[in-house]
């Protein structure tokens, strides 16, 4: 965790065992008594379908880094008290948590943006490969063009301004 | 010794997450990798990272001893 003297408190963290939600969540609320609104966003793996587990793939040097950089994004792009993002990495299953972002502001209509904004580049631009094992065997989960069309909501007028993609 | 790092389903083609190659231009590591593996590494979704850095433009990439090179097929997302 660092603190800047301007902008948001930034907490985030790659992680490759299960969390506790719940416990972040109001550890993160804790931490900012004077942030009057905090939106957070919870991604947990889709039970059903048979899916019998799910795993994300990272790669060290890129992920985390990544992260990093959307996290500073975020920040200056909303006025933040905090922004938190947890993403897994490994084996997951049924209903087990994925993501969980949280921004704490002033107001809430900042905090509100920033979780959707962070979760639409999550979804489409993180250093993440997915897979899903079903009947037994695993299957890689090709990128969603819905995804894509979530990303582009933010580009002010076509093409995108952070070069980063993974098309 | 330069090691590739295969991600995604690159690691199924490859039957393995990494493998250790000999430095050199990368066209002569390519030549030398089974060819359903170089063909799945060169197609042109799959971009590269070496040693932690995204490659702009791998025509010309020469691997040093120690480097890591990372192909990175398209992510599916967190």
């Amino acid at each position: 965790m660092s603190k800047t003297l301007v902008g948001a408190e930034m907490d985030i963290r790659l992680l490759t065992a299960p969390f506790d939600p719940a416990r972040e969540l109001a550890a993160f609320a804790d931490a900012h008594p004077a942030s009057g609104g905090i939106a957070s966003f919870l991604g947990q793996v889709r039970a059903g379908e048979g899916v019998e587990a799910l795993e994300l793939q990272h790669y060290e040097p890129l992920t985390l880094p990544a992260m990093h950089e959307l996290g500073a994004t975020v920040g200056q792009r909303w006025a933040l008290d905090g922004l938190l993002i947890l993403h897994r990495s490994g084996v997951m299953a049924s209903a087990e948590p994925i993501v969980l972002v949280a921004a704490a502001a002033r107001h809430r209509r900042d905090a509100l943006a920033a979780v959707d904004y962070a979760m639409d580049h999550l979804k489409s631009e993180s250093w993440f490969w997915k897979r899903e094992k079903r009947a037994g065997e695993w299957h890689w989960i090709e990128p969603r063009g819905q995804d894509y069309a979530d990303l582009a909501r933010w580009w002010p007028s076509g093409g995108n301004p952070s070069g980063q993609s993974g098309a | 010794m330069t090691r590739l790092v295969f991600l995604g389903r690159l690691a199924d083609v490859a039957g393995a997450g990494e493998i250790p190659v000999a430095a050199g231009p990368l066209g002569v590591v390519l030549a030398g990798l089974p060819v359903g593996l170089a063909a799945a590494l060169m197609e042109p979704r799959v971009r590269l990272a070496l040693n932690g850095a995204l490659v702009g433009d791998p025509a010309g990439l020469v691997l040093a001893q120690g480097d890591e090179l990372a192909f990175l097929p398209p992510v599916s997302g967190g």
